[in-house]
């Protein structure tokens, strides 16, 4: 693997991440990234596959996911279907062979990066399943008593939310990374990563309400980068001017468009009556 | 090579493993790391850390076990106003606490050997790489307001340069130490799970399909069987208010995480002991009570109950008519649980104060007795215990 991760123009990585990814680019093994919500993990797939030149492919897991439909499937139902209709493919098991991502990624011509998003919805199990797949990066089919291997070994990412702890034989075999919420320099980099136009003076006045709020104690739930990009949208199409989000004198005002930041009631109302104490305070 | 790392990591808890050292040699040798330190740093931190709660330990360790590593980049430390050093005191500490330094010397003792640390340090590591409050050298640790003691060297941008990386402590919030979240007890009441077929039929059912396709004279006949749904019905009631207060945020995290676990939950409140009503709303307590008869009638026996409280009252509360701290009740308490517990024969009592304290208060032995002794504490171990037990 010759090319290196780097941040581009659209998605700012810290240096430890860029470590992170090469390691286990060099190394092969998978890497497990855990987030903050909302700080982009999904993303970050994209950018590695594409900064690498790389194909994509997406496994996105939900409760119901098996591991062994990542590799493959035997559909039953339509060689019984089949059968009963004398269809003359019925003969060949492997007709009836469906092949998951992970055996699209082994049998691809280059290598490509394998996206397993969200692990931990599955069920608890999920990562032990996978284990030996992901190590040796190679399978068997029972049904036609064959076995895949990686031609090239895909680069595999995995993220997950934190809903479920994961088994320590699956942990030793991957790289870790934590994503962290970013920092006032960073988020401004981001911000002008998405919104190159936007302009100065309104992103420093946002960032500072859009950190104030984060400051808030007691939250239920703190905007998140998505939320903060989703609202400077909403601010440019609003075409607000700058005032509006410069509080007067020093103290908390509600912003314009807070729905975009405060997914919740309660919030909503704790901030409602954090501003009004400050204003009687003033 | 970098064996007293990984001995280090493993005498501070970390689950570091061989597989994992030899990695991180992998990965050295495929120069990954190249020739930078906080790259290595990096690289280490991604090879042997599998879970953000450690990443402090991590931090801590690998300050020791590299001190004085790469302090080109380091400046020494420059004094500290005192001014700014006790406003921020004042700012972070109660009255009490400050009494409490009081006691240990005065500000001006604490401020005095904070200084002589600085000058220490500045001798032991020319180029002075510590700040205070990290690496647990710091006066503030010890009397316990530490949290924020790792600011006053970083809280400056110009200061942050000097910091190395791993002296930072980023991840000083996410250590274990302090139990994060729900997700433990998440597991723990996962225990109550019961399987139910139940709703619209999507799973192909095998065996009866083989059956009826058989009886058909071969012609195929599909069955198919609703997915697996976890049906357990769980009734939580939670004591509110008084002696709970100092629980508050423990509940709130066992009923978010049971909130998120069973589908079917239903919760009511109550105050120190079950009475005749109980009440949905914190708010409207007043105005929106519900009888307990009537909770009875709608919930059915296959609910499990599980009191959350810390029973911790006046004894006469639970045997007395007009016992109540509230309001007039003309049944004794007792009557009242046991009403629910003949009801619901599934169910348990959990409580936050700790086991072994239980002794101690007698409303706390009087009820467990009225629970036959179906009394856990509220920890994800008692949680364990008791859904063993009302899984049967």
């Amino acid at each position: 693997m010759s090319a290196a991760f780097k941040s581009t123009e659209r998605y700012i990585a810290s240096r430890d991440l860029e470590v992170a990814v090469n390691a286990s680019v060099t190394l092969q093994r998978p890497l497990l990234v855990k987030v903050e919500p909302g700080t982009g993990k999904t993303v970050l797939a994209h950018e590695v596959a594409e900064s690498l030149g790389l194909e994509l492919i997406e496994w996105h897991i939900k409760s119901t996911t098996k591991a062994q439909q990542g590799l493959y499937e035997y559909d039953a139902v339509s060689r019984l279907r089949d059968g009963q209709l004398g269809d003359q493919r019925v003969h060949d098991i492997a007709n009836y062979i469906v092949r998951g991502k992970l055996w699209d990624a082994f049998e691809s011509e280059r290598s490509v990066v394998v996206l397993i998003d969200e692990v931990d919805k599955a069920d608890i199990e999920f990562p032990n399943d996978l284990l030996l797949e992901l190590d040796r990066m190679r399978f068997f089919v029972y049904e036609t008593r064959q076995t895949v291997s990686a031609r090239h070994r895909p680069i595999v990412i995995i993220t997950s939310n934190n809903e479920k702890e994961l088994p320590d034989a699956f942990l030793r075999r991957c790289f870790f990374h934590y994503i962290r919420f970013p920092d006032r320099a960073t988020m401004e980099r981001i911000v002008q990563a998405h919104y190159p136009d936007l302009r100065h003076d309104l992103a420093r006045e946002a960032l500072n309400v859009f950190f104030q709020i984060r400051e808030v104690p007691g939250l239920k739930k703190k905007p998140s980068t998505a939320e903060l990009l989703d609202w400077l949208k909403l601010l440019m199409v609003e075409d607000l001017p700058v005032e509006a989000l410069r509080p007067n004198e020093k103290h908390l005002v509600i912003p314009p468009l807070y729905g975009a930041l405060l997914k919740n009631e309660q919030d909503v109302h704790l901030f409602e009556r954090l501003a009004f104490l400050a204003r009687r305070g003033a | 090579m970098f064996a007293h790392l990984i001995e280090g990591l493993r005498q501070a808890g970390l689950p570091t493993s061989i597989t994992e050292y030899l990695t991180l040699l992998g990965a050295m040798k495929a120069g990954v790391a190249e020739w930078s330190v906080d790259d290595f740093y990096y690289l280490s931190r991604a090879t042997l850390v599998k879970d953000e709660r450690h990443l402090d330990r991590f931090d801590r360790v690998f300050a020791q076990c590299f001190k004085g590593l790469g302090s080109e980049e380091g400046v020494l430390p420059r004094h500290l106003p005192e001014e700014w050093l006790r406003k921020l005191a004042e700012k972070f500490l109660t009255p009490e606490e400050m009494a409490r330094i009081e006691s240990l010397g005065g500000f001006e003792a604490l401020m005095q050997r904070l200084a002589e640390l600085l000058a220490q340090q500045k001798e032991r590591h020319q180029g002075g790489s510590k700040w205070i409050g990290t690496a647990g050298t710091s006066p503030f640790g010890a009397y316990g307001y530490n949290p924020e003691g790792v600011r006053i060297g970083q809280h400056e941008s110009r200061h942050r340069r000097a910091v190395k990386v791993w002296d930072r402590r980023d991840f000083r919030d996410l250590d274990d130490t302090v139990e994060q979240g729900t997700r433990n007890l998440k597991l723990a009441l996962r225990r109550l799970r019961r399987f139910a077929r139940q709703g619209a039929a999507t799973e192909l059912d095998l065996p009866d399909t083989i059956r009826s396709t058989a009886k058909n004279a071969g012609t195929l006949d599909l069955k198919l069987v609703p997915e697996r749904h976890n049906a357990v019905k769980v009734l939580l009631f939670l004591d509110v208010g008084g002696s709970m207060d100092d629980f508050v945020k423990l509940s709130e995290e066992l009923f978010s995480a049971a909130r998120s676990e069973f589908k079917h939950l239903e919760y009511f409140y109550f105050h120190n002991f079950p009475y005749e009503r109980v009440w949905r709303n914190n708010r409207r307590r007043h105005d929106e009570r519900i009888s307990t008869f009537e909770v009875i009638r709608k919930y059915g026996p296959d609910y499990k109950l599980i009191f959350v409280g810390d029973a911790a009252m006046s004894p006469y509360e639970i045997t007395m008519p007009g016992g109540s701290v509230e309001h007039m009740n003309e049944e004794p308490g007792r009557i009242w649980l046991d009403r629910l517990t003949s009801h619901y024969r599934n169910a348990a009592w959990l409580n936050p104060t700790p086991r072994a304290s239980w002794q101690h208060v007698r409303s706390i032995g009087m009820t467990s007795e009225l629970m036959e002794g179906r009394m856990y504490p509220l920890t994800v171990n008692g949680i364990d215990e008791m859904a063993r037990e009302l899984s049967h």
